[in-house]
């Protein structure tokens, strides 16, 4: 009967929001943790790190993607394979640097602020800032030293929301040292 | 649609961030339990507040208005047990128990936020930290089925656990 059908769809639509709904109960928690924003912001980059640097291994196992041998590679992979797989969207790839060591993922709709608003009190929070942390602790794990941040944020009346990717460095250690 | 494994490592970095920020001590472990199941309380109204998921109960009140409360009572916690929990956790609670008087026992035998920590009772201490957001999660849900009920969990053998969910009558 209709009630079956109901029910398979609701499971589908469950599921794409249960990790947008714990995200924004952390998010909201931080806010009331943390006096300002700037603390809030340096915490999810900071949970962010440590799940970044979990999340390579899953990565690597899943998706069969070979080393990358340059910053474009590595640009292809984050956004056609990673991003689509744990985020289910495909960023667009743009603004490349002349020296080929910097670029910029364009997200056109960030599955992490369905339903969210940024109140005027929070105007300096980055509230998908866990995705900056993410991208640096994982791309630590292989050998990459990068600095990714928010330069473009759709939550606050941006066209889309755009993460700057920025190469430092290569990691000749194999043991970073890591975050609290 | 969000994958498993960034919820998996996104709860386990917020347990861990809520411990981090914590003294030692029984009341604030209390206060860190707290805080975990707050957090899952919202996220479990939150997935229950869909439209169609509305719709749907609108329906089971309809066909079921005339019988007795318990009945719905039961259809709800099965409907936890089943779509809930599928949804969530990827699949269903292994055994539902009730003592018909508004006390039920969800047993998940191999509970997914349990079975990347130990396999027995190794880290026994700490499986309550990881449990309390689902408890959060459970109670978040019934209340926006019409439910209020209080959540507890217990594990003796990891990665099995038990949510004792307590109806509360209002």
């Amino acid at each position: 009967m209709s009630r079956q059908a109901n029910r398979g769809t609701e499971s589908k639509k469950m599921s794409s929001e249960l990790f947008t709904l714990t995200y924004g109960a952390l998010v909201t928690q931080l806010c009331k943790d943390y006096e300002n924003d700037e603390d809030v912001n340096k915490q999810l980059d900071k949970m962010g790190y440590n799940i970044g640097v979990r999340l390579i291994e899953d990565f690597l196992a899943r998706s069969n993607v070979g080393k990358c041998h340059d910053f474009r590679e590595t640009a292809d992979v984050i956004a056609k394979v990673a991003f689509k797989m744990y985020l289910g969207i495909t960023p667009s790839i743009t603004n490349w640097s002349p020296a080929g060591d910097e670029f910029s993922l364009i997200m056109e709709n960030n599955p992490l602020v369905d339903f969210v608003e940024l109140p005027d009190s929070h105007s300096s929070l980055i509230y998908s800032n866990l995705l900056c942390g993410v991208l640096r602790g994982a791309l630590e794990m292989v050998q990459m030293a990068v600095e990714a941040k928010f330069v473009q944020d759709a939550l606050k009346g941006d066209g889309v929301t755009e993460i700057r990717m920025r190469f430092i460095r290569r990691i000749e250690d194999n043991l970073p040292v890591g975050e609290e | 649609m969000a994958d498993e494994a960034l919820f998996l490592l996104l709860h386990n970095e917020m347990v861990s961030g809520v411990y981090k920020s914590a003294e030692q001590g029984e009341v604030e472990n209390g206060r860190c339990i707290t805080k975990l199941e707050n957090m899952g309380f919202r996220v479990g109204q939150g997935l229950i507040e869909r439209k169609n998921t509305v719709l749907l109960l609108v329906d089971l009140f309809r066909f079921t208005k005339d019988t007795a409360r318990f009945k719905d009572e039961l259809d709800i916690m099965k409907f936890i047990c089943k779509d809930f929990w599928t949804t969530v956790f990827k699949k269903q609670i292994d055994n539902l128990r009730t003592n018909h008087q508004g006390i039920y026992v969800l047993q998940d035998n191999k509970f997914r936020l349990l079975t990347q920590m130990s396999a027995g009772k190794q880290y026994l201490e700490h499986a309550s930290k990881y449990l309390a957001f689902t408890c959060g999660l459970i109670r978040g849900g019934l209340s926006n089925l019409g439910i209020k009920s209080i959540v507890t969990a217990e594990v003796s053998s990891m990665p099995a656990c038990k949510f004792q969910v307590m109806i509360q009558k209002s």
